[in-house]
């Protein structure tokens, strides 16, 4: 399992273009606050707020140079925010796309000027603008985006739906998913910061799901407005800016794309390796930054209910129903799915007989993530799964469980 | 109070159902509890379908999303029954035992066959002229949802009237943006009155009539909602 890094002796520091302590080039009234302060010392105030305004509250803080807006629910108030923090002179830039593939075509251009670059989306959105996550990845551009997921098929929906995430997993980004309004707060800020390191430097898809976030008023804990995160900084890129003239081995004069010889194939293989490789060296980061890529409850009871997202917080609710019953159940939280964290899932799930997944999706993908680092994985039990944007109710995670324990009739 | 506060509000696009949700919740977190509130709704259109839900509790919630098992049930508009303009058939389903029932209306919209399952199931109904106290206090319609979470406090007797005028002061005395249909709603109202003070008084005025008739009711029948 990976080791935790002391995140107090691993400051995010250490380039002399960062400028600790210094007014923001934005808003007069911003500090360039050192990290660790932010997220671990500064004292919080509690706010009552919706998801959508705590991107805005997030992104506030980020000392952004560019947010690049397009509208599609259920992000659209939240990147309507974003536009009214740029009129108050809180972000470098801030304009509307003509297409979730264009935003996300604009976003890279943004952050291979150097620019720390952020958006958002969600659903079909999200698909639209598929082909550029890779094309992200490929080419190390830390941006983030916030995905605020929900049904991707037709007939259309606007209600929440994982699917999209499944699509995301393998586009060499990083993606975590918030289960609450304040993962969401923290995720945003310290996704940055991870996904800026030198030996990262790949971007980061934070993922929540729709309306049971983004639409839910939560209390969330907030730091002061004043500190706001130091700025990107373009020097400390592993890569120079890459294209299809600039590849990431120099080693021609025709485009990239050519089939000239062995060495192309060879570059293309092992650069899609190193990009994944990158994904992988943010659980140094992330873990510090997180407290772990998961979170766990009561790891010794033979039941666990294991899953990521609000499909956490319903299990949360199954949890204390099934309390009052006398049935001990713990809990695994993911944090991050890519990397995924494979030990630290393997080492909790252990001595679990039956590991409970439910999940927001049709295809039960989280399911099969699980099942396929586990071993004597007909423990898992896929589901109880909602899709289409129905509510799972912790009451039908507990009659699910009770069935599958055998304490209910199949028939109920 | 018990565990849980589960409220469920049926309501019809541009009635503030999602508002009403907001501001309770808002009460709730003023008084000290836990609460969370999130609305469902399609497209943003007006007369269509929309609802949204309140969880009020001492710990902690987590749960979220539709609420299946409401203990209190807030419906807007006649055509959310009449019409089956809402996300569970019939309107009441789920309902808890003992849970009460709001109904925006002067007349019985039930059938024979909905009041002998209700009352099998001891739930209390309550109408509740939130349109007729709307135009006539709050001077227009658009109070209707003022008047509904008055009528909400009144009988569940959770929430008092000083944290309701405080969640209204948040969300209507400051800058608030919202999505497109809520904004151009908010603008609406706000045309109705030459102050926004006055739109404030008007509505916290229309919250307190129905919270005094709710009471009062609530007192005469019996009805001990605080025991929720």
């Amino acid at each position: 399992m990976n080791k935790k890094v002391d995140f107090e002796n691993r400051r995010i520091l250490g380039s002399k273009h960062l400028k600790i302590g210094e007014t923001s080039r934005y808003h007069k009234d911003q500090v360039y606050t050192d990290p660790h302060e932010i997220f671990f010392e500064a004292e919080t105030k509690p706010s009552f707020v919706t998801g959508s305004e705590v991107i805005r509250d997030a992104l506030k803080r980020a000392s952004l140079d560019c947010f690049v807006a397009y509208p599609i629910t259920p992000q659209s108030e939240a990147a309507a925010l974003v536009g009214e923090l740029f009129a108050e002179g809180y972000l470098g830039e801030y304009f509307r796309g003509e297409s979730e593939f264009a935003v996300m075509g604009q976003c890279a251009g943004a952050s291979f000027g150097g620019a720390r670059t952020s958006t958002t989306t969600a659903g079909p959105g999200t698909m639209r603008a598929m082909e550029n996550f890779p094309m992200w990845a490929g080419s190390r551009l830390p941006i983030q985006i916030t995905v605020t997921c929900r049904g991707i098929n037709s007939p259309l929906s606007i209600q929440p739906d994982t699917l999209e995430i499944y699509y995301l997993l393998e586009t060499g980004m990083m993606v975590w998913h918030a289960e609450s309004a304040q993962d969401l707060f923290d995720f945003i800020l310290k996704g940055i910061i991870v996904a800026e390191q030198p030996d990262v430097h790949v971007p980061i898809a934070v993922c929540c799901d729709g309306f049971f976030v983004t639409h839910t008023k939560d209390t969330v804990n907030l730091p002061p407005e004043h500190m706001v995160l130091p700025p990107y900084d373009p020097y400390r890129s592993p890569v120079p800016c890459m294209d299809m003239e600039c590849p990431p081995v120099r080693m021609m004069r025709d485009p990239f794309i050519m089939k000239s010889n062995y060495i192309h194939y060879a570059t293309h293989a092992s650069w899609q390796q190193e990009v994944h490789a990158a994904v992988d060296r943010s659980r140094k980061h992330a873990n510090a930054i997180l407290d772990g890529l998961i979170e766990t409850e009561n790891l010794d009871c033979e039941i666990l209910l294991v899953s990521s997202g609000t499909a956490v917080s319903q299990g949360r609710e199954a949890i204390r129903l099934l309390g009052k019953e006398g049935i001990d159940v713990g809990l695994v939280k993911i944090k991050t799915l890519r990397p995924f964290p494979k030990e630290e899932v393997l080492e909790a799930t252990k001595n679990a007989k039956h590991i409970i997944v439910p999940e927001f999706n049709v295809t039960g993908w989280m399911a099969r993530e699980i099942k396929s680092i586990i071993p004597n994985n007909e423990r898992v039990m896929e589901g109880p799964h909602v899709c289409g944007g129905m509510t799972m109710p912790s009451e039908v995670i507990v009659e699910e469980i009770k069935k599958h324990l055998g304490l209910a009739k199949k028939s109920d | 109070m018990k565990d849980r506060l589960n409220i469920r509000i049926s309501g019809l696009g541009g009635q503030g159902a999602v508002t009403a949700a907001h501001l309770l919740a808002m009460a709730a977190n003023r008084e000290g509890l836990y609460s969370i509130s999130n609305p469902f709704f399609g497209a943003e259109k007006r007369m269509a379908p929309a609802e949204s839900y309140v969880r009020i509790g001492p710990e902690r919630i987590y749960d979220r999303g539709e609420l299946v098992y409401p203990d209190v049930i807030m419906i807007f508009h006649p055509q959310v029954i009449t019409m089956q303009k809402s996300y569970t058939a019939p309107f009441y389903d789920g309902v808890k035992r003992d849970g009460v029932i709001i109904i925006n209306t002067t007349v019985d919209l039930l059938t024979e066959e909905d009041h002998q399952r209700l009352e099998a199931n001891n739930n209390t109904v309550y109408h509740c002229d939130a349109t007729g106290m709307a135009l006539e206090i709050g001077g227009t319609e658009l109070s209707t949802n003022m008047a509904m979470i008055g009528a909400c406090a009144g009988l569940t007797n959770v929430l008092g009237l000083e944290s309701m005028e405080a969640a209204l002061q948040e969300r209507f005395g400051k800058k608030y943006v919202a999505s497109g249909g809520t904004a151009s709603l908010d603008e609406a109202i706000k045309k109705k009155y030459a102050k926004k003070e006055m739109l404030l008084k008007a509505n916290m005025e229309t919250i307190v009539e129905s919270y005094g008739r709710a009471r009062k009711w609530a007192e005469e029948n019996n009805l001990v909602m605080a025991a929720v």
